[in-house]
């Protein structure tokens, strides 16, 4: 083998330090491919949406890029009214899903994960157990069922289907989140004073906060983005919300007009975007929670 | 079994930081090495390079005769045994001894053959099909133990294996490792931070601090002959005491260790050549708290008086210590149980000054 | 009492009285009256719109499609004699395993992709390659029907500049089915990636130098490492995902409707055909219900997995 290096201060960059190098970089390719492959429709659905529907019709040179860009087809949609309509009741929607979904879970995780009462694990088992049973299983029936409460075509019948693909979930997760809470917090609250209402608002809460907001992402997003249900049961305009008003209103018979389409889609998509943005370690967190923390 | 050797290995982290700085260690096969030292002063890292598991920066080490830099760690024929045991959760115990064993494609009756010796050595033939979730921390350490035998290697590294145990069990398995050392006989090198571990097992001491070897020496080296200030301090608890002094003469050609008006302490004649180029200096004198004591010694030689004032007693069954504060420095001495030491008293003591250490104040280099 | 938490004007802590085993039950008793109130919310909700549901879709199936007799099982036999349903049944098995597996693979490979680069990168990548999970799916399957137009697909522009033929994407049987699968796994593989990167940051480093000085080589540390400690989050993934791909209605609704000739429906978007769009609900009933075999065996699994992960962690 080679001699004794004689100056301690040269570093030979031994094979394997090589070897790491050439694992990194190509890591960092292989990612690339899937980010391309990944983010090809966005960036599609932004080409699209700046385009004119005679640019898109006369199909001159690569539709992967805008040659004439104009603002047209968001403007024409923002001074639509049914747009408009689509966009109040989505948010209308989703917020009413989100406050009725949260408190329904945090006052039932709350209760299983620290009250025990007969039946509580049974419970937390069929909480989970109801995530599992998809809404096109369900869907039939309740059309049935909504029908009966003279709910059907009437936006607020969603206020009532929403929450039940929001809690199961929500309540899984902020179980586990309130779960690891120590008890010694609960037992020093209680030798304060506290009842259990105020052990839920005052700590709980406060601490699990990380919990509660990716449990509140999560009810958003399934809110915002549903699609079955609101097809199933609303038929007018004035009572649809955007994933459903987009598709049956602005595909028209034969004439397709995809500039407006891919702007109508971007901007529905906005709200998800803009939220993941901003707190995407909460909406990790909220995914991974479930199995993670068991 | 093999020789290791570490020549001018140093170890640099991105940004600068060097956390191992050039050091040279000669290990001889068979020998048990303790690597030992505060926190962050490089040894788990030396260890680690030894194995592997970091990357050499600058230097070569020699595993039985070869340079390793370049060698992976699944070439370098080497077992370590980790602080958290890194057992394999989902195999037998069987199974975790038996990995390194089947990868290297040994005959099924060798390996168990290999491992049911081994389990013997440790006593823990009858975990064998257990998973490691239900061991008790002993246990799974003599697993840990016992999958590093059985690959019968050149070298055994430890790193930290008794510190996520109780402080009953680390006595325990502290004995069972020199036994399977007095049996098995590969050379070792084993990291701790706790000094007694240190003096326990190892056939010699490896003090290291910040990055650089203070001192390598048999235990009784170190602890009676220590090189360095932090030497002396680091082995042996309770530590030593120091004092800051200076070196004045004595009446008839001898010298003394003056700590302040009230504690002066003659020198031994055999010393005073060693110490006169240090007179009139200021420097640090140290003893262990066992030197002083309570017993009356008058005409020994290197025995000499010294009266210092109570501050706390601790009665410790077997002995008690004594502590005491000169001019805000605290001194500890270790006496007899049935001692007439009391709180805010004055208290004669006798200093064995043939076990005295003096040192340079800035280096801490003993002298 | 104690300073910091004082009890505002109004609320009725539940105190017990000392003195007195009544009290004590009584106190006992509003635990876990108060532990009930709390979870009837929820009760009721699941109750209502999950539970009843779910029983009353049995019995629907068991009607005429007037709803005015019962036939039994007439609907499930008459279904399984159909030709289209016959296509349904394997086409939702084979949507569903395939984009199962698919996504499992390209979620397992990004994973190890993105452990191994470091922390501060993680996030930007994590964050690009979340994107298709992110968009709402009804939202982003228009844009794929986009690419797909037998007109002007942009992915037939592609193949053009290359000198091929046009593809008709969702013309034809096979290719419409492989379209459909392509979007789900699209949409699906973000989330295999985000739980199975969470699955390999908990296995312990220190097993992994642990195998390399016992002499494995990478591929060996993947089969004897990585796999067995992730096997349960792989099995939870795999089969939670294969529940939720198997009931997707979204994609085959929007990008083909279940054509061509019927090529592409799975249960979800044939029950909405003859029961929404046909008028004929025992019939759509009686086809979701098909779907609650597979379902009740995933679950069971995906319990028994996630008890598994729980018993683990503790331990």
């Amino acid at each position: 083998m080679s001699a004794t290096t004689a100056d301690s201060h040269v570093f030979r960059k031994t094979s394997l330090h090589r070897q790491r190098l050439w694992a990194l970089w190509g890591s960092y390719a292989a990612l690339a491919v899937f980010v391309v492959i990944f983010l090809v429709p966005p960036f599609y659905t932004i080409v699209t949406s700046l385009k004119s529907s005679a640019e898109i019709s006369a199909q001159s040179g690569s539709p992967w890029m805008v040659n004439h860009p104009t603002l047209d087809n968001f403007w024409y949609l923002i001074t639509y009214p049914n747009f408009q309509t689509y966009y109040l009741n989505s948010a209308m929607i989703t917020v009413v899903t989100v406050a009725v979904s949260m408190t329904i879970s945090v006052m039932a995780a709350f209760s299983l994960s620290r009250m025990g009462f007969w039946g509580s694990q049974t419970l937390s088992t069929g909480v989970f157990l109801t995530y599992l049973v998809p809404p096109s299983l369900l869907f039939i029936p309740l059309f049935q069922i909504v029908g009966w409460m003279g709910l059907i075509n009437n936006i607020w019948c969603l206020a009532l289907l929403y929450p039940t693909l929001a809690v199961p979930f929500c309540t899984w997760i902020m179980i586990g989140y309130f779960s690891s809470i120590p008890k010694e917090l609960d037992e020093a609250a209680l030798i304060d004073g506290a009842s259990y209402v105020q052990i839920l608002l005052k700590i709980f809460i406060p601490v699990a906060m990380p919990g509660i907001i990716a449990a509140t992402i999560f009810a958003f997003t399934v809110a915002w983005g549903a699609f079955l249900y609101p097809l199933a049961y609303l038929y007018t305009s004035n009572q649809m919300v955007l994933t459903v008003g987009i598709i049956s209103d602005l595909i028209r018979g034969d004439v397709f007009q995809w500039g407006k389409i891919m702007a109508a889609c971007l901007l529905a998509s906005l709200p998800p975007i803009v939220i993941y943005a901003f707190l995407m370690d909460y909406y990790v967190a909220g995914l991974t929670a479930g199995a993670t923390k068991g | 079994m093999a020789e290791v050797s570490c020549r001018k290995v140093v170890k640099e982290y991105d940004g600068g930081v060097q956390a191992v700085k050039g050091i040279d260690l000669e290990i001889a096969d068979h020998e048990f090495v303790v690597l030992v030292g505060p926190s962050g002063c490089g040894k788990s890292t030396t260890l680690r390079m030894i194995a592997g598991l970091e990357e050499i920066t600058g230097g070569e080490i020699w595993i039985g005769g070869d340079v390793v830099n370049d060698v992976p760690p699944r070439d370098r024929d080497i077992a370590m045994v980790f602080q958290n045991y890194a057992l394999y959760p989902h195999m037998s115990v069987f199974d975790n001894m038996a990995f390194g064993l089947k990868l290297r494609k040994f005959p099924k009756d060798e390996i168990k053959r290999r491992v049911d010796e081994a389990a013997r050595i440790l006593d823990i033939g009858m975990l064998l099909d257990r998973k490691p979730r239900a061991l008790s921390g002993g246990q799974r350490q003599r697993v840990a133990m016992g999958r590093a035998i059985v690959r019968n290697p050149k070298v055994f590294l430890f790193d930290e294996p008794l510190s996520n145990l109780d402080a009953k069990l680390r006595v325990q398995m502290r004995t069972e490792i020199k036994k399977v050392h007095q049996t098995v006989k590969t050379t070792t090198v084993y990291v701790t931070h706790d000094q007694i571990e240190a003096m326990t097992l190892a056939d010699r001491v490896v003090v290291m601090n910040h990055g650089v070897i203070e001192q390598v020496g048999t235990p009784a080296e170190v602890y009676h002959r220590p090189t360095s200030r932090f030497v002396a301090g680091f082995i042996g608890s309770p530590a030593m005491n120091f004092l800051p002094c200076h070196i004045d003469e004595a009446g008839g050609g001898g010298l003394m260790v003056r700590v302040n008006d009230a504690v002066k302490i003659k020198i031994p004649a055999e010393r005073t050549a060693r110490y006169m180029p240090f007179k009139g200096k200021e420097m640090v004198f140290g003893i262990r708290p066992e030197h002083l004591t309570q017993r009356k010694e008058e005409g020994r030689p290197g025995f000499e008086p010294v009266d210092l004032l109570v501050d706390v007693v601790e009665p410790m069954g077997m002995e008690t210590m004594v502590h005491f504060f000169v001019d805000g420095a605290p001194i500890c001495a270790r006496l007899d149980p049935e001692t007439s030491a009391e709180p805010e008293k004055m208290l004669g003591l006798t200093a064995d000054m043939n076990q005295m250490h003096i040192m340079e104040k800035e280096t801490g280099k003993v002298v | 009492m104690a300073d910091g938490t004082t009890i505002p004007v109004g609320m009725t802590p539940a105190r017990s009285n000392a003195g007195g085993s009544s009290s004590m039950k009584r106190f006992a008793n509003r635990k876990s009256t108060t532990a009930f109130l709390l979870c009837l919310p929820l009760i009721l909700l699941v109750g209502c719109f999950v539970v009843y549901p779910a029983f009353y879709a049995i019995y629907l199936s068991m009607l005429n499609k007037k709803m005015t007799a019962f036939v039994g099982l007439g609907n499930f036999a008459f279904l399984l004699k159909r030709h289209t349903f016959q296509l349904v049944i394997f086409q939702s098995c084979l949507f569903a395993i395939t984009a199962v597996v698919l996504k499992a693979f390209f979620g397992f490979i990004l994973a190890h992709l993105m452990h191994n680069i470091p922390g501060t990168t993680q996030k930007i990548w994590r964050g690009l390659l979340l994107v298709p999970w992110v968009i709402p799916l009804a939202l982003s399957t228009l844009t794929w029907w986009w690419m797909f137009d037998p007109s002007y697909s942009a992915f037939n522009w592609i193949l053009n500049q290359f000198g091929l033929d046009n593809v008709p994407w969702l013309g034809v049987g096979w290719i419409a089915r492989l379209c459909t699968i392509t979007v789900n796994v699209w949409f699906g593989t973000p989330f295999f990636m985000i739980m199975y990167l969470a699955a390999l940051k908990s296995v312990p480093e220190q097993l992994y130098e642990a195998a390399s000085i016992d002499g494995a080589n990478a591929r060996q540390k993947l089969f004897f490492v990585t796999l067995p400690m992730m096997r349960n989050i792989i099995s939870i993934t795999v089969l939670f995902s294969l529940i939720v791909t198997f009931a997707d209605f979204d994609i085959v609704r929007i990008l083909t409707s279940g054509g061509p000739q019927d090529q592409t429906h799975v249960f979800a978007t044939y029950a909405f055909q003859i029961g929404i769009q046909s008028g004929d609900i025992p019939l759509g009933a009686a086809d979701s219900l098909f779907m609650f075999p597979i379902l009740a065996f995933a679950a069971f699994f995906v319990l028994r997995g996630v008890t598994q992960r729980t018993k683990e962690i503790a331990a």
